[in-house]
């Protein structure tokens, strides 16, 4: 269990009676990258979701670092962590949505520093030289005093990344990142991702470029209806798929 | 594509054409409502002016005395302080009712229909007499616990407590639903990053929903800080001397009532400009990072005017900037 970051057994989630993730197993070793590829409504985005706590599950096992996510185990007892405790948790973990989600009202760089001074208690000194650093890794350096409306997409979701890698997150998740983007504005969203995979980051990404999942992933997992259908190295899934579904999913995509 | 440039190139050398020289059309329909606007107009003023019962002299003999403007000043301090109350608890009422808490939101459901459904002016007198209902105030362990103070209601509750009591937790109950319709305004994204950064639900309200509710909670309560400066003009029904009252004890003495109107209106319209210029700056400060350019200040748009005009003056400069 040390060595997988996330480890997922069995898990189940409902919204009302409809059952959206229905028995999801796997594991995510600590460096791994693992894209997740399947039809829409198929429950991507709500495990992930799951992952950081932004959903409670409702069955099964979901461990985040050996830890459970959103509860503690006091011998054959759960018991909810709270708030703070929650908090602490996803303050760990990095997200990155398909929408940005940038704070409107702030600059990139109070966005890249809002939370690593007011969650962590950075020094604001200390968080600014940092998000400087992060910034100029993505190709940013000179927006710093810029509002997100001012930006490109590829250049919001660039500055995205970087807010959550301003937190030392120890896993990132990607939502669907490049689905917004104009085709031209993928590239570069798509290289800082590569790069961060490169130095060695865990990442769950759930991602329809193909090229990506190819290259920089590590497993592909395909879902379906609320099951993992299959999974394994990308390069054989995409080339060999076993299952129907899988083979009919890719023929879209591809 | 260099090909179709290259023969526009070709049509027009200059690199400019020519100005568009056309024949405006005309429209006489404006003339004629022009001149019936100034027409009236002029018929107002000649008989405001003209108007002995005005009583022009009288109005600026009282426009700056002192009663008056103690008057202004006591209406200026209950628009504050009523709408400071309104303000914080109407923050409370709204997080309050988007709490999941059933009690807790039906607590303040019940708060506005309560005060949103009876007039002000009689919320006004309510208080003004509550020494009727309740004689006696007291602060302590409730149910026949101990107490820790108490003291004659019409000691606590002064003319002036029962105006801010009436005025306060009237607007309360309206700056709820303003604020409420600020927070739902923020797009949920907003909230589920600031949660996926770790931040908590009270720091996620304070630092990322309440301000860009800003945009929308702002100018609807400019509108409330105009509507409570003149409606803290009932307060006069309970004897308490704001500006209205002021007057009106000015003229219950020398019966000059309508000269003593007039300096009332007068410095009610004065206050409404001033807040309403001031409203306009505060909602261009909480515009920042919605649109890409701010809307020029008034100030900056007549320095540019004046810059363009001093460019025109100057032929070689303005040429040179339109290239
Ligand atoms: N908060 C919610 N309440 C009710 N139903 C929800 C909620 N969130 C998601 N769902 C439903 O759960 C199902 C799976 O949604 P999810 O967003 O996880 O799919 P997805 O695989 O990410 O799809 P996409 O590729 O379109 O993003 C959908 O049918 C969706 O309508
Ligand atoms: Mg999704």
């Amino acid at each position: 269990m040390t060595e997988s970051m996330v480890r997922a057994e069995g898990v189940h989630k409902r919204f009302g009676r409809l059952e959206v993730l229905k028995g999801i197993s796997l594991d995510v070793r600590a460096g791994e990258v693992m894209c997740l590829l399947g039809p829409s409504g198929s429950g991507k985005s709500t495990f992930l979701r799951c992952i950081n706590h932004l959903e409670k599950i409702d069955a099964g096992r979901l461990y985040v670092d050996g830890e459970l996510v959103g509860y503690r185990q006091a011998g054959d007892t759960l018991h909810e962590l709270r708030d703070g405790d929650v908090c602490r948790k996803r303050a760990e973990i990095g997200m990155v949505f398909q929408r940005f989600n940038l704070f409107p009202h702030m600059t990139v760089l109070e966005n890249v520093t809002e939370a690593p001074v007011g969650v962590k208690g950075v020094r604001r000194a200390d968080a600014i030289a940092r998000a400087e650093e992060l910034l100029a890794r993505v190709g940013l350096q000179d927006k710093l005093r810029n509002y997100p409306a001012q930006l490109s997409g590829g250049q919001q979701q660039r500055v995205a990344i970087a807010r959550a890698l301003a937190m030392d997150p120890k896993l990132m998740l990607f939502d669907e990142p490049t689905s917004a983007l104009d085709p031209e504005l993928v590239g570069d969203v798509l290289d800082a991702m590569r790069q961060l995979a490169a130095d060695g980051m865990t990442m769950v990404v759930v991602t329809h470029e193909i090229g990506f999942a190819r290259e920089a992933g590590d497993t592909l997992v395909f879902m379906d209806g609320g099951v993992v259908v299959e999974s394994g190295n990308p390069r054989d899934v995409l080339a060999n798929p076993r299952h129907e579904r899988t083979r009919s999913f890719l023929s879209k995509v591809l | 594509m260099s090909g179709s440039a290259d023969t526009q190139q070709a049509r027009a050398p200059a690199g400019r054409p020519d100005d568009v020289k056309a024949v405006p059309v005309r429209h006489p329909g404006r003339w004629v409502s022009g001149a019936i606007v100034v027409l009236v107009g002029a018929i107002v003023v000649n008989s405001v002016a003209t108007n002995p019962r005005f009583g022009w002299g009288t109005v600026g003999h009282y426009l700056f005395s002192s009663r008056i403007l103690d008057g202004l000043r006591v209406t200026l301090e209950l628009t504050v302080i009523a709408m400071a109350i309104g303000i914080v608890l109407g923050v409370a009422l709204a997080v309050m009712r988007l709490s999941p808490n059933p009690l807790v939101k039906g607590a303040s459901s019940f708060y506005i229909w309560f005060f949103r459904g009876t007039p002000v002016l009689v919320q006004l007198l309510f208080w003004s007499f509550i020494a009727a209902l309740y004689p006696r105030l007291s602060f302590g362990i409730p149910f026949g616990g101990p107490e820790l103070w108490h003291g004659s209601a019409n000691a606590v509750i002064t003319p002036f407590v029962a105006a801010i009591l009436g005025l306060g937790l009237n607007e309360g109950a309206y700056m709820a639903e303003i604020v409420r319709a600020g927070i739902v305004s923020v797009d949920e994204g907003q909230t589920e990053a600031a949660q996926a950064l770790g931040m908590t639900r009270l720091r996620t309200m304070r630092r990322i929903v309440l301000p860009q509710a800003m945009r929308v909670i702002i100018p609807p309560t400019g509108n409330e800080t105009i509507s409570m400066l003149k409606t803290s003009s009932l307060v006069s029904v309970i004897a308490y001397p704001e500006l209205l009252y002021s007057a009106q004890l000015i003229y219950d003495v020398n019966y000059r009532q309508i000269p003593l109107l007039v300096v009332v209106s007068i410095w009610y319209l004065v206050l409404t400009t001033i807040l309403s210029i001031g409203q306009y700056y505060v909602e261009r400060r909480f515009g920042r990072g919605t649109a890409r350019e701010l809307p020029p200040t008034p100030l900056q748009r007549l320095r540019r005017n004046l810059a363009i005009r001093h460019a025109a003056v100057e032929p070689p400069a303005a040429s040179e900037e339109r290239r």
